[in-house]
């Protein structure tokens, strides 16, 4: 139990060594911490933030395919109903032009039978004619007979 | 038995003498030096700015980069202090967290220099021809009074600077009683001198005997652990009493210490607070 120089050699010490950590040791040590504190700060408000733009990225992305899904369904739509359409037209188009062909057909089958009857009538007619002739023993003259043969093609 | 009285006495004398240029008769002696007080004392100064120097200029370098071994270690200390002084004071004086820093660090240094086995390092100091050795700086009265008179001077200094002269003269006078009437109040005034005094001077008295107390006991604990197989020596090996003698003394060391490390700890810690509540209220106006 004593007092002596030691005493004031201590002070001495200590307030160096408080104006040492006061100047060399404290801000530098607690500069940085506070620095990375806000970088780290910053860091974890930056990821929220590209979160949150992400959940948006996401809904618009979202968005934009059920609006395409929406086009590609009409457009699918609209060209389901043109394919019936061009179908529809080109079954019509190839029943007129069966028909036509039909049609056509008909008319020549009923003019080469019209012809037909004709060339026979005609042919009958000079059948009949020579016949007579035969049958008369004698020319018929073609001109002077003309009334009768033609009343008998008519009739045949 | 009666033999080894003397060898007891000599040996917890010896544990109690310091290193000094010359013997010391009075209380206060202003040309004795304690060379053991200021070896230990600077060697664990330079130990705590050395190691925390080095930490704060690498930690300049390394905003980017995580933290890492004694660099966390000692960043985790001083946001707990600065979380300690910003609980307490909350104005714009920088040099309070330094200074609560470096009475933590440096007090816990001296108290830690208690854990060192007693007889390790004046054994040593022997061997090179030193007689006496105390390496614990907070079982000096110097070493507390080193600290706790710094402390008070700061604490006049900044009430000063703070209140001004006059300011500070009020608070030792104006307080705690008061009177509307002039002449009670001047009645008052010795009074509340006294009594504020005697709170100011007993602030870095109490703070420096507190420490001195407990870190002494501390020591004289260990010291009469020692004491267990002193009288033997190497000898008491020889028999199972001495065995048990020493093997107990063992373990009673061991938990002493571990409660020691705790006793230590805490008291470094309220030497460190209680410096920042003086500082703090040095800062108030009342």
């Amino acid at each position: 139990m004593h007092v002596n120089l030691t005493l004031v050699i201590q002070m001495a010490v200590f307030a160096v060594l408080i104006w040492f950590t006061m100047k060399f040791v404290w801000p530098m040590i607690l500069g940085p911490m506070q620095e990375r504190e806000r970088r780290i700060a910053q860091g974890l408000a930056a990821a929220d933030k590209g979160e949150e733009e992400l959940e948006r990225a996401r809904a618009s992305a979202e968005s934009i395919l059920r609006e395409a899904r929406e086009r590609a369904g009409v457009i699918v739509d609209q060209a389901q109903r043109s394919a019936t359409e061009i179908l529809d037209q080109a079954r019509s188009a190839a029943t007129h032009e069966g028909q036509r062909l039909v049609a056509a057909a008909q008319e020549q089958i009923e003019l080469d039978a019209a012809r037909a009857k004709e060339q026979l009538r005609q042919q009958v007619g000079a059948i009949a004619v020579a016949a007579a002739a035969k049958l008369l023993d004698r020319e018929i003259d073609a001109r002077a007979h003309e009334a009768l043969l033609s009343e008998f093609a008519a009739q045949l | 038995m009666a033999a080894a009285k003397p060898q007891i006495g000599g040996y917890i004398l010896e544990h109690l003498t310091f290193l000094t240029n010359k013997p010391q008769t009075t209380l206060v002696n202003f040309t004795v030096i304690d060379y053991d007080t200021v070896f230990f004392s600077v060697l664990l100064a330079v130990l705590f700015a050395g190691s925390f120097y080095w930490v704060a200029r690498r930690a300049s370098g390394s905003v980017k980069s995580a933290p890492r071994g004694f660099q966390s270690f000692v960043e985790m200390i001083v946001e707990w202090v600065d979380a300690q002084v910003r609980d307490v004071y909350h104005g714009t004086n920088r040099l309070i967290a330094p200074l609560a820093l470096t009475i933590f660090c440096w007090v816990y240094l001296f108290n830690f220099m208690d854990l060192v086995p007693v007889d390790l390092l004046p054994d040593l100091a022997k061997t090179v021809g030193l007689a006496h050795l105390k390496v614990v700086p907070s079982t000096d009265l110097n070493g507390v009074f080193g600290l706790s008179l710094t402390v008070f001077v700061l604490m006049i200094f900044y009430s000063i600077k703070v209140k001004g002269p006059l300011g500070f003269l009020g608070e030792l006078t104006l307080h705690p009683f008061s009177s509307k009437n002039k002449l009670v109040q001047a009645l008052f005034v010795p009074v509340n001198f006294i009594l504020e005094s005697v709170t100011l001077i007993a602030r870095p008295v109490s703070l420096a005997l507190r420490l001195f107390g407990n870190i002494f006991a501390g020591e004289m604990i260990f010291v009469l652990l020692a004491l267990l197989t002193l009288e033997h020596g190497y000898a008491g090996l020889a028999s199972v009493s001495g065995w048990g003698l020493m093997l107990l003394q063992a373990l009673l060391t061991f938990v002493w210490g571990v409660f020691h490390l705790l006793i230590i700890t805490i008291q470094a810690f309220i030497f460190m607070v209680l410096t920042i509540v003086y500082l703090a209220m040095a800062h108030e106006h009342h």
